[in-house]
């Protein structure tokens, strides 16, 4: 087990698309002052600011738990929204639950979880109808 | 193409990241869906969308891009400017559509990507 030198929590609002991605780039921001490669830190970062916007737009926001290992990061979404009914047709690239409102942001566009799946080295989903959800995914550091 | 050059060419006010300015851009992405930005966007230093919010700002930021155009005459709303001012991000606003603003940077040789000069 790799020694935890990093440990971070944040709140996500939901519905609010002013604060929508603060906590990726705050990621971001602390995985280059540890010298990170910086094609990694933009997985992660893409990976970690998708998790958030579909926090913010399907379950009222959420928390996001990050653990920066030496040789990996962990991060966990864990909302207590609606859930996602059909796991599998969510993680389908160009599948959509988003409302006309929200595509009119730039979201929407149904890549979000197949994106944050792209960019993980190992991406788990758990979700329970009325329940919310819960996403882990973690990112290798190369040596 | 220094960013203010890039402004000259496209009849663009720079209405946040003045301090930008002078920066050279030599790749570009254009879109409005932000997640196909986020999917698709390699080493571009430029973002060109119709898109006016703050997402915009942190797309182009999450990207390490240096500048944004907002193109059919869209404005740049105060969030936007705030967040550009912070991040160092230049944004640019054109009455031009996507496509004419794209075919102009195009024709001066600024690429989609580096990787696809290769």
């Amino acid at each position: 087990m790799s020694s935890n030198s990093v440990h971070l929590e944040f709140d996500v609002v939901g519905n609010n698309f002013v604060s929508a991605g603060s906590a990726s780039n705050e990621v971001k921001g602390i995985l280059k002052q540890l010298g990170i490669d910086p094609l990694v830190i933009r997985k992660i970062a893409v990976a970690m600011y998708e998790g958030e916007i579909n926090m913010v737009i399907h379950a009222g926001g959420g928390r996001a738990i990050v653990d920066i290992f030496e040789d990996k990061i962990e991060i966990v979404l864990i909302d207590t929204g609606e859930g996602i009914e059909d796991v599998e047709l969510a993680m389908k690239e160009g599948y959509s639950t988003a409302s006309e409102s929200i595509r009119n942001l730039g979201f929407g566009a149904g890549m979000g979880l197949p994106n944050m799946k792209r960019f993980s080295d190992k991406f788990e989903l758990e979700s329970e109808v009325g329940k919310g959800t819960t996403i882990k995914m973690s990112m290798l550091f190369p040596e | 193409m220094k960013i203010v050059d890039v402004a000259k060419l496209l009849n663009a006010e720079i209405v946040a990241g003045d301090a930008t300015k002078e920066k050279e851009v030599t790749c570009i992405f254009a879109s409005d869906l932000m997640s196909d930005v986020l999917a698709f966007a390699r080493d571009e230093d430029v973002l060109i969308s119709g898109l006016s919010n703050p997402q915009l700002v942190r797309t182009a930021a999450l990207l390490d891009m240096h500048c944004i155009i907002l193109v059919r005459g869209k404005a740049a709303t105060d969030d936007i400017i705030s967040l550009c001012d912070k991040k160092g991000i230049a944004c640019l606003t054109t009455k031009l559509g996507m496509y004419e603003a794209c075919g102009l940077l195009f024709q001066k040789n600024l690429i989609p990507n580096k990787a696809k000069s290769k």
